[in-house]
């Protein structure tokens, strides 16, 4: 996030966008409906699913899947035509504004209705309504980025912050809310293929000089390298032999799951180092056992970029151990010493080599975390990013064009599917399906279907249904649902064994290389009594 | 520093700003003023009267949490007069209903079929599941009244049980309405409210409705607002116990949200969770998932030893035989195929100095730059 949590209570207008913010992020969401219910503060909901926010919401509008680039050059086009754009913003901190307005001239309401399917009066006073907000936050997540198109639409999401002058700015900024408690946290530590700690480049030679001194090596590799969603088909044609998976499980969160099970199976050797024995690791050659977060110390980066401290409250079971002392062991072992005595030890480490976490240490958090940057021990964090300038100087507007989802719907597949998860089960339920009222309240997997979509396919509310994409075929309860819209169906993905991601495409934004899980095509029929 | 108002609290002088209450400025103060039903930040709704102090001129005790400090306004907060008034309030609330715990004293003649009779409504020998942690009882013995001087009222409502997360146990709620504002303007889930009136009075879910059948989503704030045992996690009933228990700090491992929370430890295991306070990103707050799915923790089918695939089947394996094989493999690999042929996934759930220890290992022992985790799925 480029602003804080606590900082959303201090916006004008709020606007939503592909978060199910109160299921996905519920703490998070009190803020925002604190700020409607008791502060003014306007809401703007934008997304297919009738979610519990719009109830709380000024306007909801409700875009077909698959067409954010539409609906946000749409709303720029209303505020550079009407003049609500911050011209002062615009010339002093960012560059390229000549081409977006080129791009959105041709992104008319009554066009952006035809794509997106929001009637046009919707546009122009969301539009005029987000224009208006002396401090405009915008919250988004995976509705946003999971999608081939997720890197332009996180794109378009920061020209429409930038157009109102809503960056740097205490209630503004562009706000990713992360998933899984510490993605943030990973990215930061480089758990990327293109870069270190704090996003240095291993392009970079002089980064890659750096670490080599910090580490005491040579040569370290300065190609990037492959993310997850190409080792995968890599793995499938015998290009990468080995994997070593710490506290994931692909094999229910990739996408077109039929097909990761086969790449993970030619693999010659895996080893999978988890909490559970779970689907993947079932896979593997070698399974060690970690503790969980419960039993460690450490730190976690939350969305707002708070570093935190996590405490080893108890023992872990068996002989499991920390994940970092066993990667040392693995390390020692292959003729390298990696040597800790415990977890501070790394985490000063990670202080000398990155500078945006040099100042943070675990005294000083251990009350209160802080937002990084943080480059020295004198300097209190920072929640607000960008106040003074951006990190590379200017903002540049980026033109961007509307690119339609990689799979449509046709005759054989005629409804859109897509995913997410509920309110009590966390991504593929390993830990949550394993507390008895989280399975009581949601013990199953659903479909969501509208109630016209059921009619249309005689179907009852309970009915057994067999749901089947080109990739694959599950069978799950319908549940009709006010949440739902007509010609799509939701599924939770929270549920190995009708797994949402035996459906989903494996087709990448060529940037980020997310997988479109918010789309695809896919059949409803009826299970025959056999 | 003329223009500045000030507040005369028991003989001295405090300056505060337009809006404050009486109990901020003298929260602010370190002056202990009793409250119950007061919940910061949520509109008071002076409900429970504990709060009352004299204010020179006014005709009556006026509630702290609710009247605006005016200046020069002299007040008292542990007159005479205020004294008698919390004793009577607090005994009229100990009356109301099963508060068992010893400080309903012992000397009257009712006291063992008092006892006798909330047992068998708790369905257990137990005192009060939350005897050590009552502000209710923590304050009768602050001003030593017990539950005895009034004739106890009758139990109304049966104690609620049918969710798995929350029993609401209406015999022992003194209807402060700490749960309501709680639910409705701290988290605003709306699910629940003041229902009926007078002696029927009941906090309700919309239409009188067990909460599973309602709005509530289980986050469990009211229960960390209820002062007293009328709500209590289901898990901990009777297991948690305030003399036994040992808290730790840390930040939840679901959602990004990243909020801080307590362990509560007994014997080495988990039984419960609350929201830590005064602390951001939360102050105090929870979801279902940090505060009740904390089970998988303490599941039997967490992995405690190394494995190995041997013919198809995992055998139990040495920590030595396991790490020796993977780096031997390890090794074989890179030699044979290159670095490139290996890839590593981190994660979103570790901590930082483990992912650091991940991409270490990738980049200087592997030595490639195949690392990712799974935050794009
Ligand atoms: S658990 Fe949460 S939603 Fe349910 S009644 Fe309590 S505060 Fe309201
Ligand atoms: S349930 Fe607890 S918080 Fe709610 S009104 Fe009763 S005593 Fe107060
Ligand atoms: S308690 Fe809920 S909202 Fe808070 S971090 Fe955990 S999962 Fe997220
Ligand atoms: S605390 Fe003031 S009336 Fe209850």
């Amino acid at each position: 996030m480029t602003n804080t949590i606590g900082d959303i209570e201090d916006a004008d207008v709020i606007l939503v966008t592909g978060s199910n913010t109160t299921e996905n992020h519920p703490v998070l969401s009190t803020y925002v409906k604190r700020a409607v219910k008791f502060k003014n503060t306007r809401l703007i909901v934008i997304d297919p699913r009738r979610i519990k926010l719009t109830e709380f919401a000024d306007y909801w509008l409700r875009p077909n899947l698959g067409t954010d680039v539409a609906w946000i050059n749409g709303l720029m086009h209303v505020i550079i035509a009407e003049n609500l754009h911050n011209q002062k913003f615009i010339e002093t901190r960012t560059s390229d504004f000549e081409a977006l307005k080129a791009m959105v001239e041709k992104f008319t309401p009554d066009y952006v209705e035809s794509i997106t399917g929001i009637p046009v009066q919707q546009i122009i006073d969301a539009a005029r309504l987000y224009a208006s907000a002396k401090a405009g936050a915008i919250l988004y997540c995976m509705g946003i980025t999971q999608h081939t198109t997720g890197t332009d639409n996180v794109k378009s999401l920061a020209n429409l912050a930038m157009l109102c002058g809503n960056l740097g700015i205490p209630g503004g900024g562009v706000n990713p809310l992360r998933g899984q408690n510490n993605v943030q946290g990973a990215c930061d530590m480089g758990g990327l293929p293109n870069v270190y700690t704090g996003y240095q480049k291993v392009t970079d030679e002089a980064a890659r000089k750096k670490m080599e001194k910090a580490w005491a090596v040579t040569n370290l590799p300065d190609q990037v390298g492959l993310t997850v969603t190409e080792m995968v088909p890599m793995a499938h044609d015998g290009d990468i032999k080995a994997m070593y998976i710490i506290g994931e499980n692909p094999l229910v969160s990739d996408p077109d799951l039929n097909h990761a099970e086969k790449s993970f199976s030619n693999l010659d050797f895996l080893v999978l180092q988890d909490i559970f024995m779970t689907e993947t690791a079932q896979l593997a050659d070698v399974v060690l056992p970690s503790a969980c977060f419960a039993e460690k110390d450490g730190t976690f980066s939350n969305t707002e970029r708070r570093v935190q401290r996590v405490r080893k409250a108890l023992q872990p079971p068996g002989s499991a151990k920390d994940d970092w002392e066993i990667t040392a062991e693995i390390a020692k072992r292959m003729g390298y010493d990696m040597v800790y005595d415990n977890s501070e030890e790394i985490f000063e480490e990670i202080a000398k080599v990155t500078p945006s976490y040099a100042g943070i240490t675990y005294d000083r958090i251990e009350r209160c975390g802080i937002h990084w940057p943080c480059p020295d021990t004198k300097h209190p964090g920072t929640p607000i990013l960008h106040t003074a300038q951006f990190t590379h100087g200017k903002g540049v507007f980026h033109a961007i064009d509307y690119i339609p989802p990689a799979e449509q719907t046709d005759d054989q597949y005629p409804l859109y599917l897509t995913t997410g998860r509920v309110l009590y089960h966390y991504h593929t339920g390993t830990m949550t399906r394993r507390t008895e009222g989280l399975n009581e309240r949601a013990p199953e997997n659903f479909v969501e279907i509208s109630a016209a979509d059921a009619d249309k396919y005689d179907f009852k509310d309970g009915d057994k249904a067999k749901i089947a994409s080109r990739r694959g075929e599950i069978i799950a309860k319908l549940k009709i649902s006010t949440k739902a819209v007509n010609g799509s169906v939701f599924i939770p993905f929270h549920f190995a064994e009708a797994a949402a991601n035996k459906l989903t495409n494996a087709a990448l934004d060529p940037v980020s290389k997310i997988p479109e899980y918010k789309v695809c095509a896919v059949k409803l029929s009826k299970l025959m009594a056999s | 520093m003329d223009d500045q108002k000030r507040i005369n609290i028991n003989g001295n002088s405090f300056s505060f700003t337009t809006g404050e209450t009486i109990l901020t400025v003298a929260q602010r103060n370190h002056i202990d003023i009793p409250t119950l039903c007061y919940l910061k930040g949520t509109t008071p709704t002076g409900a429970c009267r504990m709060c009352v102090v004299e204010v020179k001129k006014a005709r009556n005790l006026l509630p702290a949490c609710s009247t605006p400090a005016e200046s020069n306004m002299e007040v008292q907060t542990e007159s005479q007069q205020v004294i008698e008034s919390r004793r009577m309030s607090l005994q009229l609330l100990l009356a109301s209903g099963n508060h068992n715990c010893a400080v309903r004293g012992s000397d009257g003649q009712s006291w063992t079929a008092f006892q006798l009779n909330v047992q068998q409504q708790d369905n257990s020998e137990d005192l009060c599941p939350v005897w050590g942690d009552c502000k209710l009882q923590n304050l009768a013995y602050r001003y030593q009244v017990s539950g005895e001087t009034f004739p106890a009222t009758e139990n109304k409502y049966p104690m609620e049980t049918v969710n798995p997360f929350i029993v609401r146990d209406f015999s022992r709620c003194i209807l402060c309405g700490r749960c309501v504002q709680a639910c409705n303007e701290v988290q605003v889930n709306n699910a629940i409210s003041l229902g009926y009136r007078g002696a029927d009075a009941k906090i309700i879910a919309a239409g009188d409705r067990p909460l599973k059948d309602s709005d509530c989503v289980f986050c469990g704030e009211c229960i960390q607002a209820c002062p007293v045992g009328a709500l209590v996690e289901k898990d901990a009933r009777y297991d948690w116990r305030p003399w036994s228990n040992r808290k730790v700090r840390t930040t939840c491992s679901y959602c990004g949200v990243g909020c801080q929370l307590d362990f509560h430890i007994q014997d080495n295991r988990i039984v419960k969770i609350s929201g830590a306070e005064e602390t951001p990103p939360n102050y105090g707050s929870l979801c279902v998932k940090g505060r009740f799915g904390f089970h998988f923790i303490h599941s039997e089918d967490r992995l405690k030893t190394p494995l190995i695939k041997k013919n198809g089947n995992f055998q139990e394996a040495t920590w030595d035989e396991a790490l020796d094989l993977t780096a031997k493999r390890l090794l074989e690999i890179k030699e044979k195929n290159g670095p490139d042929s290996i890839g590593v996934l981190t994660s979103a759930r570790i901590t930082n100095e483990d992912n650091y220890a991940a991409m270490k290992f990738t980049r200087a022992v592997l030595k490639t730059n195949n690392i990712d985790h799974c935050a794009r799925l």
